[in-house]
């Protein structure tokens, strides 16, 4: 299968970047991995007039905490180095947990955390994972750079609040104040499809303690779902059954799945509410060892 | 007009965009004019007719036409041929050197790690990576790192074996020469 036809440019600095994106006037598109661009390339749901290659941009490629604690994660930063940051496990467990779920490990070699939650793809994780953070895009365009929560980034499916001039060159996830916890589960049939459903849970904590939670759902509604009003739940209190069981009915509510050939809406809401219990019921027992 | 038909020139914005790009595949230096959109597996397989890489599901799937990029598995059918341009690719046809085979060679031909074939050369391009990374994996690592290459033949079963079968062989080879240590 072919792309249909495109220009292509490769520029050396960010601001050639934006400069080509202005020009295009929103025919151009950025190719980062390409993971996921070059699939709907090749199968011509995408034809753009030109691709602007950003991968030889200097400077993209970083994996940095600050030292405030919040990590930086480039447009270049490629899942495989999420993978592989052990030092994110204590700080930051639902990226951890969710890195090594990202596809497959050959596509984990190319695609990126910032370009898969540009994509809003309402089955992919990473904007989960960032929406239950608090993360934000840092997005460059000709006039500056301005800051924009994930949760409000993600317009709908495949769609984001990008202008077409703009690039986002970063992802920010903040500090947690106190004790990081929480986790990310997926069910896939096999290796690389599509997650049937996933489930991303941040908290922070004092002592036992919520002090914040947040929550988000992946592949089962048109876009990625929050679930943090659900989470709330969780806030002010310690770890209990009853609360871990009004966090996981208020998430299995808001779910809005569709049944298809990788299961019924019934059965999806099940694993969303399955998936909830589980994560915290094993940060309550970390929690429980750890006192 | 000397004829009843003449062909009007082809526009000059209908031209086809193209790029020279200069890749080492296999240690060997190669430039080649390609337009964009050519996909590097093709690049490989009908510009290069290096035929070893195979295209199994051209949708990203199944890890038939995984390459090296600068040492790290890629699926070739997912990137730009354009995209390799100052990058080192190594294809099958790189794996065995003058007269020997690679470990990994040896691996799936000592314990019969393909049937059809067919994912062999993806399979062995991966499990490469993973013993230069990892010298000794566990099986579960094995299965881990190939997980993205899939086989329709084997269950799996000897090609872990195969694996497994080169890890030790490297570490025995690289025991004798004292590298390593």
């Amino acid at each position: 299968m072919y792309p249909s036809r495109f220009g292509y440019e490769s520029p050396r600095a960010l601001d050639e970047a934006i400069e080509l994106l202005s020009r295009g006037q929103g025919e151009a598109k950025i190719l980062a991995g390409g993971q996921s661009l070059i699939p709907m390339l090749k199968l011509r749901f995408a034809s753009p007039e030109m691709l602007v290659d950003i991968n030889n941009l200097p400077g993209l490629s970083h994996l940095t905490v600050d030292p405030d604690g919040s990590l930086r994660v480039g447009a270049l930063c490629r899942h495989a180095q999420l993978e592989r940051a052990a030092a994110l496990a204590g700080p930051f467990p639902t990226i951890a947990a969710a890195a090594p779920l990202v596809a497959d490990p050959i596509v984990r070699n190319r695609g990126t955390l910032v370009g898969s939650i540009c994509h809003a793809d309402p089955q992919g994780d990473w904007a989960a994972v960032a929406i239950a953070l608090g993360a934000s895009v840092v997005a460059q365009g000709p006039s500056g750079r301005r800051r924009i929560p994930v949760a409000d980034f993600v317009s709908g499916p495949f769609q984001n609040v990008l202008a077409y001039d703009e690039v986002a060159v970063e992802v920010v996830f903040p500090a947690a104040a106190g004790t990081a916890a929480g986790g990310y589960l997926k069910l896939e049939r096999r290796v690389g499809d599509f997650a049937t459903a996933g489930v991303a849970v941040g908290l922070e904590r004092s002592g036992a303690v919520v002090t914040r939670a947040g929550m988000a759902l992946t592949g089962v509604g048109g876009a990625t779902i929050d679930a943090s009003e659900a989470a709330q739940a969780l806030v002010g209190g310690e770890l209990t059954a009853d609360r871990i069981a009004r966090a996981a009915d208020g998430a299995a509510a808001a779910a809005k799945p569709r049944g298809d050939h990788r299961g019924s809406a019934a059965y999806k809401r099940h694993i969303v509410h399955t998936f909830v219990t589980r994560i915290l019921t094993r940060v309550a027992d970390d929690v429980e060892r750890a006192a | 007009m000397t004829s009843l038909f003449e062909e009007v020139p082809r526009a000059e914005d209908d031209a086809v965009p193209v790029r020279t790009v200069s890749v080492t595949v296999n240690g060997e230096r190669r430039t080649v004019k390609v337009e964009p959109r050519l996909l590097l597996a093709h690049m490989i397989r009908h510009g290069l007719k290096l035929t070893g890489t195979h295209t199994g599901c051209d949708t990203s799937n199944c890890g038939a036409c995984t390459v090296l990029l600068d040492g790290r598995p890629v699926k070739s059918c997912t990137m730009l041929a354009v995209q390799a341009d100052g990058h080192e690719v190594t294809t099958v046809e790189g794996l065995a050197g003058q007269s020997e085979l690679h470990p990994v060679q040896e691996g799936f031909k000592d314990e019969h790690g393909l049937q059809c074939g067919f994912c062999t050369p993806g399979m062995m391009l991966t499990a490469k990576a993973l013993l230069d990374e990892n010298p000794d994996p566990t099986e579960d690592e094995v299965r881990w790192a190939l997980s993205g290459n899939l086989c329709r033949c084997t269950g799996y079963q000897n090609i872990v074996k195969s694996v497994l079968w080169a890890a030790k062989k490297q570490r025995a080879a690289a025991g004798e020469t004292g590298a390593g240590e």
